[in-house]
């Protein structure tokens, strides 16, 4: 889970993986059940990460920065409003990843363009890209071992999630908007003379279909991956017919080290788990889904993520709540999505360890993100856990 | 964290020593959204033959905090899709337009520095030996009060090792904008 600068963090957890099978700690039989679970779970990711790609090489980020440019009239709040419409909007479809990676630097050239300052936009994105990332399955990679594990089908974790994904997006507009009110007011300019840009009509719809496929495949049982896959393959096929990417260029951004890692990781959480921790952690956990006993489960998802990284935490609690139904899984969402705002990198350990390194340009005022994460995350935990109980008596669990 | 600037700012003088050409050291604080105020302050009121530098700092949490959120994305591990670095020379690039645009508005001879780090503080440092600190008000300027001095502002004006001019990013407003005075005046001079 730890890895020395630039190393895939694989080259860490494939020897930890073989180590705990080799030394006993897992059986092979349990270790090849654990690949067989998570091997549709990384295969997913796979496509949605491709996918997101694929959409960056067709301009859709590009797109979106000139809409947020033309739009906002270089009113500063407003296009406070329109990156967190686009943020939320991205992180939910295709995941935080591409909210971080492509959509950020696009956000920053739009609001210095804009002559606005940066600060505001920048921390709404990365805020959003863990808060934002509750509503659908492939949201997060978090959620799609939930997903995995709490059997529930794509639509009906939509719709329990859509009311706390809300709620949270709602806590981090109140909080940002006052905590960099200083910076908003400085104003911006009107946009330079908006270029006619075209809206990238055809991924639009490619990503329309797509989540329409995960709703058809939910419900005629097939695994809604599929319908990732479908669309990756859509807009892979069409940009290397315009000779606009390469093979090389989309299996690398399948990251294949990355979910490598994933499922070394998985293996060595379930030995982990399976050697004490199960007994260690079991009693905090309340039963049932009560208010009190999802907001219990929440604040230890949040605490662990902050403590060893949201993915490793998610991996350990999942097989201890998901015995309780679907409403402690998603709760379990709520705390590991939410949490890491309150660290900066995420979690003490990622911290911690970049510390140790002496890595270069660790950069922001720590006084300053910290101030921001508790402001944002226990409220916003606790109105998202308030929206998940209220949807779960709604729909039902 | 501190960029080579483009030209450094002038050596700093002791404080109130003449400098050896005569010339006084005028620093304009450029910041996005309110810098053409304290452009326009410079040319106005910067006394001819001062040397007018202008200052422009790129916030390091920015790309610190873009790297922030990349490095807590578990096992991804391609340093090249960090965002951070990309956004730190997106920041300078930016920055430096800034300047040149500041620059070309000021119709003066001016050096124009470019900075990276905590913005209130590389201001601060910058100023040591200068003759005037020329910055905006960054505050919430809807409602006048102590309020309408931002932060970074507040910090700056605290520290300025220099006089310091403040100016309004748009019309200065009138006086009609104060609050009417407290009912009960304290009382001055010894109580009999």
């Amino acid at each position: 889970m730890i890895r020395p600068r630039g190393w895939p963090e694989a080259v860490a957890a494939v020897p930890a993986a073989v180590a705990v099978v080799a030394t006993g700690a897992l059986s092979p039989q349990a270790a090849l059940a654990e690949a067989e679970r998570l091997g549709p779970v990384i295969g997913f990711l796979a496509a949605v990460l491709v996918l997101a790609q694929l959409c960056d090489d067709e301009g859709l980020f590009h797109a979106c920065g000139t809409w947020m440019a033309r739009r906002s009239g270089g009113r500063t709040r407003r296009l406070l409003a329109q990156v967190f419409a686009a943020a939320s909007a991205i992180t939910a479809v295709l995941s935080l990843d591409a909210t971080v990676v492509l959509l950020t630097p696009v956000v920053y050239t739009t609001s210095v363009q804009l002559g606005a300052r940066p600060k505001p936009q920048v921390y709404a994105c990365t805020h959003l890209a863990n808060s934002a990332s509750l509503l659908l399955p492939v949201s997060n990679l978090t959620n799609l071992l939930a997903f995995a594990a709490a059997g529930l089908a794509f639509p009906r974790f939509a719709a329990l999630m859509a009311l706390p994904w809300l709620a949270a997006i709602a806590t981090e507009y109140l909080v940002l908007s006052r905590f960099f009110a200083a910076d908003l007011d400085a104003g911006a300019q009107e946009p330079p003379a908006a270029q006619p840009a075209g809206a990238p009509v055809f991924v639009l719809a490619v990503v329309a279909a797509t989540l329409a496929g995960f709703v058809a495949a939910s419900a005629t049982g097939v695994n809604p991956a599929w319908a990732a896959f479908a669309g990756a393959a859509v807009l892979a096929a069409r940009a290397l017919a315009q000779r606009q990417t390469t093979v090389t260029a989309i299996g690398r951004s399948a990251a294949v080290p990355f979910l490598v890692f994933v499922l070394a990781l998985g293996i060595v959480v379930r030995a982990v788990v399976s050697n004490g921790l199960d007994r260690v952690l079991g009693p905090l956990i309340p039963g049932g889904t009560s208010l009190p006993a999802l907001l219990a489960i929440a604040a230890l998802a949040a605490a662990l993520a902050n403590l060893i990284n949201n993915l490793p935490a998610v991996l350990v609690l999942l097989p201890l709540t998901a015995p309780a139904g679907p409403g402690a899984v998603l709760a379990v969402l709520v705390g590991v999505n939410i949490g890491p705002n309150l660290t900066y990198t995420g979690s003490l350990a990622t911290l911690l360890w970049r510390r140790v390194l002496h890595e270069r340009g660790a950069g922001p005022s720590l006084g300053e993100f910290t101030r921001l994460g508790l402001l944002t995350v226990p409220a916003g935990i606790v109105l998202a856990v308030l929206a998940l109980w209220a949807s779960l008596h709604v729909i039902g669990g | 964290m501190t960029d080579a600037p483009l030209p450094s700012v002038p050596a700093p003088r002791e404080p109130g020593s003449p400098d050896p050409a005569g010339a006084r050291t005028v620093i304009v604080w450029v910041t996005e959204g309110t810098w053409r105020g304290c452009v326009d302050a410079a040319r106005a009121l910067a006394p001819a033959g001062a040397a007018i530098v202008l200052l422009h700092i790129s916030p390091e949490e920015v790309p610190g905090t873009a790297h922030g959120a990349y490095a807590g994305l578990l096992g991804r591990g391609h340093p090249e899709r960090d965002p951070g670095p990309r956004l730190a020379e997106l920041a300078t690039a930016a920055g430096r337009e800034l300047l040149a645009a500041a620059a070309d508005r000021l119709a003066r001879p001016c050096t124009q520095v470019e900075r990276r780090g905590r913005a209130e503080r590389e201001v601060v440092a910058a100023a040591e030996g200068a003759d005037l600190l020329i910055l905006a008000r960054d505050g919430d300027r809807r409602r006048l009060g102590p309020k309408s001095l931002g932060r970074a502002d507040r910090f700056v004006v605290d520290h300025a090792p220099c006089p310091v001019l403040l100016v309004w990013p748009e019309d200065a407003p009138g006086t009609g904008t104060m609050p009417p005075p407290p009912p009960h005046p304290p009382r001055h001079g010894p109580r009999r």
